[in-house]
């Protein structure tokens, strides 16, 4: 069959959700953010709550992620995207609201906005990008760098005697009765994608319930930080991050998955 | 069994020539252009167009978003 008659409207199952705006990303090549942030805007699209939703982009590469996507934001000092999602929130409870964060931003200096939010049970969504390192200020160690990981400020790599180990804020805050929904994703293989998709949803969904905290979290890439290729950052996310923090629900419906 | 033929186009200004998309078609149909676009990046396209299925794979892990798919049942 000849290109043409397959390229036509009428054949068509894939495109960019007109959520994205036509701004040319400001990720490197091959980091996740775009997909995660394409997916988030797939699902707003789907439930029709665009002019219904309002995210808080954070700092970090994501700074900019009003330019994005095509719905309210504001941008939080760095940490703060949980107090200011819960302000909004509450002034408008009938909205939509999710904050989008990176690690520097939600498990280093936004440490306690991350865990209050958590522990009050703001009926809010949180979509926390943990690429394990610093990206936007040049790669450096995160609270999130694995053990023996370089950075640029742990060239030698992570050691846990004197930087403390790695830690895992997302199972910390499904602890807290104040989370309803807790769960960990990546987006670097296409089923990963579908499934991070349906978290996305989820979280999304749960804010009808008024019930609490939503938090997803995306192991995702950080190429240029790791200096890797986008495709050698991915096997090496898989092989590494993944072993760490591993993928599936930690908390369903206030409920641990794993446990009491 | 009905069979599905599929073609992608890729944005190519928008491409950053990451080759996420080509190491995740499960047909081998997509490789890198050899010239560059304006970015100086070179950019996916389909280098066996016969072997696409439209299965959208490409599609869902490009970062930037930039393949569309289209897919016929023959
Ligand atoms: C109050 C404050 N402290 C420090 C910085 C510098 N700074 C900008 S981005 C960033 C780290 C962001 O890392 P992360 O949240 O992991 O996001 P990524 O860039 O990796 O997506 C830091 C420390 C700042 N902008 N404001
Ligand atoms: S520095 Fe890292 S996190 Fe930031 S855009 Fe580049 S690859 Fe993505
Ligand atoms: S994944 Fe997207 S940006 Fe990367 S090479 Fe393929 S089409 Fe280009
Ligand atoms: S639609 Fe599927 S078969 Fe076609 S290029 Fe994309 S990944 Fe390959």
């Amino acid at each position: 069959m000849d290109i043409k008659q397959i390229i036509k409207e009428e054949n068509q199952v894939y495109r960019r959700t007109p959520l994205m705006t036509e701004a040319t990303l400001s990720y490197c090549p091959g980091c996740g953010h775009g997909t995660i942030h394409r997916l988030i805007m797939e699902v707003v699209e789907e439930m029709g709550i665009q002019s219904d939703t309002i995210g808080i982009a954070p700092v970090g590469c994501a700074v900019i992620a009003y330019d994005f996507m095509d719905i309210d934001m504001s941008q939080a000092a760095h940490g703060r995207a949980p107090a200011l999602a819960t302000g909004i929130k509450r002034l408008w409870p009938e909205k939509y609201v999710f904050t989008y964060q990176g690690d520097g931003d939600l498990a280093a200096i936004g440490t306690a906005e991350t865990i209050h939010a958590c522990n009050r049970g703001e009926n809010i969504a949180i979509f926390f990008v943990n690429n394990g390192i610093y990206g936007m200020t040049g790669g450096q160690m995160a609270p999130t760098t694995l053990e023996g990981m370089k950075s640029s400020t742990s060239p030698y790599g992570r050691n846990s005697e004197t930087m403390g180990p790695p830690y895992k804020i997302t199972e910390m805050v499904a602890q807290l009765p104040g989370t309803y929904y807790v769960a960990r994703h990546a987006v670097h293989k296409p089923g990963p994608v579908r499934k991070a998709k349906k978290a996305i949803r989820q979280a999304f969904e749960n804010q009808k319930l008024n019930k609490g905290v939503s938090l997803v979290e995306f192991v995702s890439n950080c190429n240029s930080g790791w200096k890797m290729t986008p495709n050698d950052s991915n096997i090496w996310m898989e092989e590494n991050m993944f072993k760490f923090y591993p993928m599936g629900d930690i908390k369903v419906e206030g409920k641990l998955v794993n446990g009491d | 069994m009905a069979k599905a033929i599929g073609a992608i186009v890729v944005d190519v200004e928008r491409c950053k020539g990451c080759q996420v998309c080509r190491v995740n078609c499960p047909t081998m149909t997509i490789g890198m252009a050899e010239e560059v676009n304006g970015k100086g990046y070179h950019y996916a396209y389909m280098e066996n167009p016969e072997n696409c299925t439209g299965c959208t794979n490409c599609a869902v892990v490009c970062p930037d978003g930039v393949i569309t798919v289209y897919r016929v049942k023959q």
